[in-house]
């Protein structure tokens, strides 16, 4: 019989190749804390062909939201989704790092005018996806290091 | 180009073209007599200037004004914080909600980088970026620009060696990448901590071009058709001694100048500190009061521009 470290889902979103040791980045973004009602399971490090090791994240009755994907491709460009209805695989793709970024990540230049008090969603142009690298709309600071600022 | 500008936002120097820039300078030249007081003008009679100065300034400030009182306009606004809403805790949104109904054009100061893209954001009327943080100043390149010009009679193939703080001086930023848009060939001297940026370096050579980067003066200055020289910043340096030391290998004075070429001018955006010794001052060579000055004719030729007035 076929061992498994984590069984299959009935329902709810596997996210399989996130880039090894961003796990608990995926956690955090889809609000494990939060927002999430039934199980969760993570496994880290976990061999994979394409890139030698990789990590998955497990959500059962839950499905991500266009907001929640635009985080997980920046910080794993090659994180597939897959979309699981009675056991089955519903939909699976890779998720697409968008061309502008709005809301979900704060500037990293802590002078800029977007980390004040002001009613004003952070922006960012996307101008290299390979690395993916982002220019603020507003004060033109150029952020690659993208873990630490997504919200 | 007509009708183009009138609305527009003057954010950063990297939202022109070439051409843009070029018809700022050209009609500039023409505001000259206006801006020395010799012609009259009431271009832009019945238009109010909402200029908000959220840290001290002197030039820029001053010039914005006499460029719209020289048009016929009003000036209205604050030249500090203290005492207005935004002292009370009002947001930069709501304070330029408000002057963008009481004005025809916004200029701002602020010490927020991005705050002038911002206030594009939230104002209907054109907004002039009159230096945000250590991001962008747009009005401070034309100007430097068209002192260039001006003396040199083009931009193109001009070596300009730029010296003191590259790395916190806004008005070097962007200057240099406008050179580079024109092609002149660009020297950057300063001690190894203060040195230019990689990230524009980077953006400039993504121009074409391939800036020299050094950190003594004196083997350059030779070659140089224009010293643009900045102020280095005492702050900037934990030791005093060290500051000394940097202050004293990168100050102009008589001595430096003895080989240059002789039409080699010698610009700095003020206030100078020690930099240029005062008796470099009535030298040939000497622009930057010149340079001072042509900031009221560039900032009357976008003035006219965004408003309408000038085509």
């Amino acid at each position: 019989m076929k061992e498994f470290k984590v069984t299959p889902i009935r329902n709810g979103t596997v996210i399989d190749h996130i880039t090894v040791g961003m796990a608990l980045k995926v956690l955090k973004i889809i609000g494990v804390r939060d927002t999430v009602t039934s199980t969760v399971s993570v496994l880290m490090h976990v061999p994979s062909k394409k890139a030698g090791w990789k990590d998955i994240v497990k959500i059962e009755d839950r499905e991500l939201d266009p907001k929640e994907l635009d985080k997980i491709a920046l910080i794993s460009p090659n994180a597939t989704i897959n979309i699981i209805r009675d056991y089955n695989v519903a939909e699976k793709f890779i998720v697409e790092v968008p061309n502008v970024i709005k809301g979900i990540m704060k500037c990293s230049n802590p002078g800029c005018i977007t980390n004040q008090s002001e009613p004003v969603e952070p922006e960012f142009v996307v101008e290299s996806k390979k690395p993916i690298t982002l220019r603020c709309v507003y004060c033109d600071r150029v952020t690659t290091d993208l873990a630490e600022s997504i919200q | 180009m007509s009708g183009s500008f009138r609305g527009m936002d003057v954010v950063s120097i990297r939202d022109f073209s070439r051409e843009q820039v070029e018809h700022v300078l050209k009609l500039a030249e023409k505001m000259v007599p206006i801006a020395k007081g010799e012609e009259r003008s009431v271009l832009l009679e019945g238009h109010v200037l909402g200029s908000l100065f959220y840290e001290p300034s002197t030039r820029t400030r001053l010039s914005f004004d006499a460029a719209m009182t020289r048009l016929g306009g009003r000036v209205l606004g604050f030249d500090q914080p203290t005492g207005a809403s935004v002292a009370k805790g009002e947001t930069l949104a709501d304070t330029i909600r408000m002057v963008d109904s009481y004005s025809d054009v916004i200029v701002l100061r602020h010490p927020q980088e991005g705050a002038a893209r911002l206030a594009a954001h939230f104002a209907e009327k054109p907004v002039i970026n009159a230096g945000d943080g250590a991001g962008q100043h747009p009005t401070q390149t034309m100007l430097d620009l068209f002192t260039i010009r001006k003396e040199k009679k083009k931009i193109e193939g001009n070596s300009v060696v730029i010296v003191g703080d590259l790395k916190y001086g806004r008005t070097v930023h962007s200057l240099s990448e406008a050179l580079a848009m024109f092609g002149a060939e660009v020297t950057f001297i300063a001690p190894p901590s203060l040195q230019i940026p990689k990230e524009h370096l980077k953006q400039i050579e993504s121009m074409g071009h391939k800036p020299k980067i050094g950190n003594t003066l004196a083997e350059v200055i030779k070659e140089a058709d224009v010293l643009y020289v900045t102020r280095i910043q005492k702050e900037r340096f934990p030791d005093p001694a060290e500051y000394q030391k940097v202050a004293g290998a990168f100050r102009i004075d008589l001595e430096m100048l003895k080989d240059v070429k002789k039409d080699m001018i010698i610009m700095h955006p003020l206030p100078r500190v020690a930099e240029i010794a005062p008796e470099v001052d009535t030298t040939p060579h000497a622009r930057y009061f010149e340079q001072a000055f042509n900031g009221v004719p560039v900032r009357m030729a976008l003035l006219g521009l965004v408003l309408g007035g000038l085509k």
